[in-house]
């Protein structure tokens, strides 16, 4: 130890300036190839690494519960009840059908055992929902290596352990900094790249020079989250002078999308850092930032987007509207939980565990563009586009919206079952007191 | 690794839940995951309002009664024993289950506990009678605005008549129980509960 001493400050120095070095070389590495859009394809082959050791540890894991006999959780994703849609009138017939000896078409107005029927599915919702289960984080087969997405993370070996130490280690003391840093960078260029371009009169070369800053920044904001992207049917994307909707799991998409081209986007004003952010933007690029409240009135809304897009020399506008559409995007949770659970997390918390997860990985779809037929109304058309990037990711095309996740249900699906119930046992009333 | 951490559930404790309620391991590491995910407030047990929120629980006409069921007398919290206690109500009777020992407790799942439970859904002041009141409150809850009050107490009316005995104007349980049809809706609700509750092997 005594050794070391008149040496310490030395060799301090040269880690500081080593790590510094290291440190800027990766941020070139990294940055320079963003600014001109190109890749060297390091972020695949950490994919394909990462891929590997988690086969590894899963198996590791499955081979560790058999021998102690524990009953390793597999988490079931097809949900406890096996539903089978049947309505409320043939459900109460077969409840009645099964006590009663009287034909069918002459079943009494109420029964005591109707009852049932609202305990039973009241009793299966508890246990299983279509809509709650759609809003938890999906729970993996195969454990990543982050403690977060496994419930039943419990001893199984040293060298799993250590494993997942040295995860910890790698993601919160090497990928983590890096990627603050390449997000303040990318942050600040963009607030500062976008302000600048604001003072410039409007033309061509603004145009070009907003491009370019937004793409940029976009770009060294997603090598700052390690998104891998997958881009299918780029042939589709979008050109100008229209608009472009997709779905929205977490403000990420944002980042995806206008990484890959040139948009402006429409949503809702945020306060904090997002709102500085979307300050910058505006003023090289014709966004359009919503209050809240301005939301509620759809005309206005209406009014603002008809007139930005008749504005033929403006860009194409993407929506991100808060409903649970299916995706154009479609993330792989093997890497990192991309879902972002508003009412459980803060946006900064959110970040956080986007930096310290291992990746984010992704497949965005360009669908073909749809045009609204003469006959079709408003409602129809956005359904028909709903079912459209429904299908396309696989998922279920949902009647609720993402709004149900933090209010109140509204009364009026309360309302349409006890119409349908009264239906069912006045009808029946009238027969009786005609015959 | 977070709170979760300390609300993952012990094996000592899974095993009294199953011995009590008679879930399978996987229904019960299942439902746990499920009860896990209501509680917002992740301290273990679960308010009113996390019931509420299930979308289609809130739409149910009887929502309210059926989330009352789940906490005990004057409490306002319930905890993961109770509720698998409660949804134990409703777990089928499986064909090896029907033969057991007769002197042992009763299973919670029983066609007696079952039909207890749904007369309790009636029967709000608990005075194991349900009063022409009651009925017409449950009734209300069912329909909604739909149908008047007139009607709604003549269908009041003609329940009770059919179904009271002794003439006190009321339903009781045992009354309750002899509306025949009971004990054949039961074996039917039963059997599609079963094929409807998919278990993990």
């Amino acid at each position: 130890m005594f050794l070391l001493l008149p040496f310490d400050s030395l060799i301090v120095n040269l880690l500081g300036i080593s790590l510094t070095v290291l440190f800027t070389l990766l941020l070139v590495f990294i940055i320079v190839p963003a600014i001109f859009g190109v890749s060297f394809g390091i972020r695949k082959l950490y994919m394909k690494t990462l891929l590997k050791i988690f086969a590894w540890a899963t198996l590791r894991m499955e081979r560790g519960a058999k021998e102690k006999n524990h009953q390793l959780y597999k988490p079931y994703t097809n949900g406890i009840i096996a539903k089978d849609p049947t309505s409320l009138e043939e459900e109460i017939k077969e409840i009645r059908r099964s006590g009663s000896s009287k034909a069918l078409d002459n079943t009494p107005e109420f029964e005591l055992s109707d009852i049932f029927y609202f305990c039973r599915k009241g009793m299966e919702t508890i246990m299983d929902d279509e809509v709650t289960k759609r809003f938890s984080a999906e729970e993996l087969e195969s454990w990543n290596l982050l403690s977060r997405t496994n419930y039943n993370f419990q001893y199984i070996s040293l060298r799993l352990t250590v494993l997942w130490g040295l995860g910890v280690l790698i993601r919160y003391c090497f990928l983590l900094p890096l990627r603050i840093a390449l997000a303040f960078t990318g942050i600040s260029l963009l607030v500062v790249g976008t302000t600048v371009v604001g003072y410039l009169p409007n033309g061509r070369f603004k145009e070009f020079l907003s491009k370019h800053v937004h793409l940029m920044c976009y770009r060294i904001c997603v090598r700052a989250l390690t998104a891998i992207i997958t881009y299918h049917d780029r042939e589709n994307r979008p050109r100008n002078g229209g608009i472009c909707v997709a779905n929205h799991t977490s403000p990420i998409d944002v980042i995806i999308l206008a990484s890959d081209g040139y948009y402006a986007m429409v949503g809702q004003v945020h306060g904090g850092l997002m709102g500085v952010i979307q300050r910058a933007m505006v003023k090289a690029c014709p966004h359009v930032w919503f209050e809240r409240s301005e939301v509620k009135d759809r005309h206005l809304v209406a009014k603002r987007l008809t007139e930005h897009v008749r504005d033929k020399s403006k860009l194409v506008t993407v929506a991100l509207p808060g409903n649970q559409l299916c995706p154009v995007f479609q993330y792989d949770p093997q890497f990192g939980d991309a879902f972002w659970n508003s009412s459980k997390y803060g946006m900064v918390t959110y970040l956080l565990r986007m930096m310290t997860s291992w990746a984010v990985v992704c497949s965005v779809w360009y669908l073909p563009p749809v045009t609204r037929e003469a006959d079709e109304d408003a409602v129809q058309f956005a359904n028909r586009v709903k079912s459209a990037i429904a299908r396309q990711g696989g998922l279920v095309d949902l009647l609720w919206d993402g709004g149900l996740k933090r209010e109140k249900v509204k009364d009026t699906f309360k309302e349409e079952q006890q119409k349908l119930y009264s239906k069912m046992i006045v009808g029946n009333h009238e027969d009786r007191s005609r015959s | 690794m977070g709170s979760r951490a300390s609300t993952l559930l012990r094996d000592e404790e899974l095993e009294e839940i199953k011995k009590e309620t008679g879930f399978s391991h996987s229904q019960i590491t299942r439902l746990y995951s499920r009860f896990t995910s209501l509680d917002k407030g992740e301290n273990g047990t679960l308010s009113r309002e996390d019931f509420q929120r299930i979308p289609e629980l809130a739409i149910n006409p009887l929502g309210d009664r059926i989330i009352n069921a789940f906490f005990p007398e004057g409490e306002d919290q319930v905890n993961f024993r109770g509720f698998m206690r409660t949804l134990a109500h409703f777990r089928p009777i499986e064909d090896n289950e029907k033969s057991k020992d007769v002197n042992g407790p009763e299973p919670l799942n029983s066609r007696s506990n079952k039909l207890h439970f749904a007369f309790r859904l009636y029967d709000l002041d608990k005075d194991d009678k349900i009063s022409r009141d009651e009925l017409l409150q449950v009734l209300r809850m069912m329909v909604g605005v739909n149908i008047s009050d007139e009607q709604l107490g003549s269908i009041a009316d003609r329940t009770i008549q059919e179904a009271d005995q002794d003439g006190d104007s009321a339903i009781s349980f045992t009354e309750f129980v002899k509306v025949a049809n009971f004990f054949l809706i039961l074996v039917e609700t039963e059997v599609s509960l079963l094929l409807r509750l998919v278990s993990n092997s």
